[in-house]
């Protein structure tokens, strides 16, 4: 379905279905939900790095009165994790402890109070190791490795070569080659984890919990339980956010449906602010080594990247981040050669995982900030350079992705014009600044974490005597809107009012499998299987209603709750009335769609090439403004000006809130947030020392929604949620260097860093050109 | 440590139940009394999550104890509004969408509600000012502003409908 068609619900700004709900303090998320005689769980962490568990005695603890069960590794020692190669985690350790905060026995209790004595009780004996910090270090380690099975502590890597890549190096005019760091971060959703598991008394478990991914949890929770899947059920409540925080099964979610089966009760933990931290699974520091070169006229000839990221103690979503960070890196532009080594390493922290903007953050601060540089060094506007590296869709990108639709010409000439761009750039006062950077992201990927045939998500749509129109699907709205969007698509293409419609999701007893809210595949699959599913409806209801009418189905159209033939208007009936005939004909209504990626869409079949490839790509071009003081080094962002190519804006008043939530959240990595460690200890595991940006720091941000319709968006949409964030952290990187001339290849961008790097400026001053000493210009 | 016997007003109802002394407001709001609106996002007073009005004042609901506030009037998110009719800022979370997960919704409407009872037309920095101890993952806080510029132009428009009949106009 195409946006071309007029459309009365879709594109129309939809304040979202549960949003009463939550203003009144009603939405129940994991943590609000109680039932009779439910237990508290608590976790007991490791002290330890890394160290050998030599005994555990827990026999004062369970003495303890209000104690009801004890969970060791030996309750529970099947090993998982989310990606098919990486099963590498045991809910609570079984030989070793990996991290500080690594998870190795949970009490079950009367009370939280009760739970947390007993947690002071458990004896564990260690044999502390030395742990690996560093990721550089630890991938050159001969022994001690934190998992037997990953030598030299590389979880993986991976080596690709597209195109010719010394061929272009040759062709450059002006080559750059530069290392860049950013620092690790955190999700900091509002919402802690939280997780009640029941155990029923026919010998099923019900688990409500705070995830973004119900179906991978319902599997894991099967697998380490040994329940079989049938009897499990799992279900989402309101989920206060994820970002990725939520993506992957959480040690949380297995340790209280251990504690559930092995006690016979209901169990419930929730995670404190600290443990969220220690649970982590968020962006990890990552060293990106650029090289890029161009040509005279400023085309990108060649581009070679290697990139370490320090993974942390377990696998986790590891590969994925680190093969998106290779195919995200120049198919955003049209770039004929990339040379792309990646290395994804084991250390003695919190693992990390899958974060808003998966894999392709850091290394797009990275590409972005060089292109700043190249386009100073070959005296081009940053903005005409980028114009003329642009894509020409549809297309196929040299690593294999395709391209349908590509908004980012738009997106560029937008904030170009929105900004002021060509009367500040450059021509600002001393102290103020303006930087440009572009990002994309996928709308969701073409190959499943689990490879199968099983389409990617599927909707049924049930309607009875009642009229009501129910919807079913696996789908998670984690505060993104998702519900709404759903709801939205399939009263267009009924005919309905969204109030007619009631969504039930994400509870696998009752929706049918939807893999999950990650990679921004919701709008997408999800979209796409309810718009399915709604015609499969609407052609039932039209049968019974062209016999009615002696005329053909395809001969009626459906408005505002009336059907009525095309041609004719007057020759009507109203949809309670049409859905009483249809019943009449066909018995109760259900009709079902699914979503699979097409073919085309699922990339080359190089070792690795199952990452990167998506349905369709959202394009993002950012422009902010910046004041540096040169005296203290303070960054204040004064202004963000962000484009984004949705494809269609399906529900633009969440659309903008995603694009700006996606810029905030750069903001703050640009700016302030940062996982601090001494040694293996985390230094600031709260909200208070693990600054998000408030609303003090926080610039204006303008979004600016661009429609590129692609062909198979679901009324031509594509992702909003995480594609605009990558572009942030670059365009405050080439402000700084417009407002007071030095560049920062370091994230964040903290005081200290800027005036460091101001210092070495005033120290280099008249010792020669302006270009950066670390580039190498070299004349054709 | 012992229970004993705690009295609250909670919005607008009188209500008891046991607990001990060291008993959080937050901790006893949410499960003594079952209201949940009340969130807790962090462990040491810094999210705003569970922001509630204490005689109109907001406070923060995990660093009081419950005990301390018997013959406080107490507002939590489930008290906002009049019977049956929402608040003017719930109005606007709703419509301009203020909230998007959800989580921090109820401190940053507690929040607003003081400071628009307190200061009815605030400017863009003032309204920062007053919500800066609320922190929000997902908006951006944009729509938030414009979610607090709505309840502010709905509560000028009510004053004006009131107005004729010379009251509300005060406020």
């Amino acid at each position: 379905m195409t946006a071309s068609a007029k459309t009365t619900t879709v594109g129309k700004p939809m304040p979202m279905t549960d949003a009463r709900t939550k203003i009144l303090g009603l939405g129940k998320y994991a943590d609000d939900l109680t039932v009779p005689g439910m237990l508290i769980g608590r976790i007991l962490h490791s002290p330890y790095p890394h160290a050998r568990i030599v005994r555990i005695d827990t026999s004062v603890a369970e003495g303890l009165d209000g104690v009801r069960g004890i969970a060791t590794g030996r309750d529970a020692p099947t090993p998982y994790g989310i990606l098919p190669i990486g099963h590498d985690e045991c809910v609570f350790a079984v030989d070793k402890v990996r991290y500080i905060g690594d998870n190795v026995a949970a009490v079950a209790a009367t009370s939280a109070e009760v739970a947390e004595q007993a947690l002071d009780l458990i004896r564990v004996e260690y044999q502390p190791l030395g742990a690996w910090l560093d990721p550089e270090k630890s991938m050159q380690a001969e022994s001690d490795w934190i998992h037997a099975s990953r030598p030299h502590n590389i979880e993986k890597e991976y080596h690709h070569v597209f195109g010719d890549v010394e061929a272009g190096f040759r062709q450059a005019a002006f080559v750059s080659e530069q290392r860049y760091v950013a620092g690790e971060v955190n999700h900091a959703a509002m919402e802690p984890h939280s997780t009640l598991a029941i155990w029923e008394p026919d010998g099923r478990m019900t688990v409500y919990s705070s995830t973004q991914v119900p179906y991978y949890l319902h599997r894991t929770i099967s697998e380490v339980c040994e329940l079989p899947m049938n009897r499990i059920r799992v279900i989402k409540p309101l989920i206060g956010s994820g970002f990725g925080g939520k993506s992957e099964v959480i040690p949380i979610e297995v340790a209280a449906a251990v504690l559930a089966k092995k006690t016979k009760k209901p169990v419930k933990i929730t995670y404190t602010r600290e443990e969220v931290f220690y649970a982590h699974r968020g962006r990890p520091r990552t060293i990106v080594d650029l090289k890029m070169g161009i040509t005279r006229e400023g085309k990108i000839a060649a581009v070679e990247a290697r990139v370490i990221q320090d993974g942390g103690a377990y696998c986790g979503f590891g590969p994925v981040t680190v093969l998106y960070s290779g195919a995200l890196l120049g198919a955003i532009y049209d770039v004929p050669a990339v040379r792309y080594d990646g290395y994804r390493v084991l250390t003695n922290k919190p693992a990390c995982g899958a974060m808003r903007g998966h894999g392709t953050v850091n290394v797009r601060f990275a590409f972005e900030s060089m292109l700043d540089r190249l386009a100073e060094i070959a005296d081009i506007d940053p903005a005409e350079l980028r114009c003329r590296n642009l894509l020409r869709a549809p297309c196929v990108t040299v690593n294999g992705l395709r391209v349908t639709s590509y908004g980012l010409p738009e997106c560029i000439e937008k904030v170009v014009e929105r900004s002021g761009w060509r009367a500040k750039r450059g021509k600002l006062p001393y102290g103020k600044g303006m930087g440009m950077a572009c990002s994309h992201y996928v709308s969701g990927a073409a190959n499943p974490i689990i490879r199968s045939n099983m389409p990617h998500t599927t909707v049924n749509i049930k309607i009875d005597r009642d009229a009501a129109v129910t919807v079913y699907s696996g789908a998670s709205d984690i505060g993104q809107g998702s519900d709404t969007m759903q709801v939205q698509v399939v009263a267009e293409v009924l005919g309905v009012r969204p109030e007619r419609i009631k969504l039930i999701a994400a509870d696998t007893a009752l929706t049918p499998i939807d893999l999950g809210s990650y990679s921004s595949r919701v709008t997408f699959m999800a979209g796409n299987a309810s718009i399915e599913a709604a015609k499969n409806m609407r052609d039932q209801i039209f049968a019974a209603v062209a016999e009615d009418f002696g005329c053909r189905p395809h001969e009626l159209t459906s408005t505002d709750e009336v059907i009525h033939k095309k041609n004719d208007p007057g020759v009507r009936v109203g949809f309670d009335e049409a859905v009483g005939k249809a019943i009449d004909f066909h018995g109760a209504l259900v009709a079902r769609g699914s979503y699979t990626p097409p073919d085309e869409a699922r990339g080359a079949k190089f070792k690795g090439a199952g990452v990167g490839p998506s349905p369709s790509y959202s394009y993002s071009a950012q422009v902010a403004e910046v004041t540096v003081d040169p005296e203290t080094g303070r960054v204040r962002v004064d202004k963000i000006v962000a484009a984004h190519d949705c494809g269609k804006a399906l529900n633009p008043l969440a659309v903008e809130g995603q694009v700006i939530g996606s810029v905030y959240m750069g903001f703050g990595q640009a700016m302030e947030e940062e996982m601090v460690w001494n040694g293996a200890r985390l230094m600031n595991p709260s909200l208070l020392e693990y600054r998000i940006p408030t609303t003090l720091e926080n610039p204006e941000i303008e979004c600016i929604i661009v429609e590129s319709e692609d062909p198979e968006g679901p009324f031509g949409a594509k992702e909003a949620g995480e594609g605009s964030l990558a572009a942030t952290i670059p365009a405050i990187a080439n402000a700084i260097y417009d407002a007071v001339g030095v560049r920062i290849n370091t994230v964040p961008f903290s005081p200290e860093a800027v005036l460091a790097a101001l210092r070495k400026q005033r120290g280099a001053e008249g010792k020669g050109p302006q270009t950066p000493s670390e580039d190498r210009e070299r004349p054709r | 440590m012992q229970k004993q016997l705690i009295r609250l007003c909670v919005n607008g109802e009188e209500r008891e139940f046991a607990a001990a002394p060291n008993r959080l407001l937050l901790d006893a709001l949410r499960e003594d009394l079952a209201l949940t609106g009340t969130k807790r996002g962090c462990d040491d007073s810094s999210c705003g999550c569970c922001a509630v009005l204490i005689d109109g004042v907001p406070m923060l609901s995990c660093v009081a104890l419950a005990a301390s506030y018997e013959g406080s009037d107490i507002v939590t998110v489930e008290g906002l509004g009049a019977a049956g009719a929402l608040d003017p800022v719930q109005e606007g979370w709703v419509e301009r969408a203020g909230a998007q997960c959800g989580f921090c919704t109820p401190g940053f409407l507690i929040t607003t509600v003081a400071l628009l009872e307190r200061n009815p037309h605030p400017s863009l920095e003032e309204i920062r000012e007053a919500l800066s101890s609320n922190l929000c993952r997902c908006t951006g806080y944009m729509q938030i502003y414009e979610s607090v510029r709505y309840a502010v132009e709905k509560h000028r428009r009510q004053g004006e409908q009131a107005a004729p009949a010379g009251r509300g106009a005060e406020r």
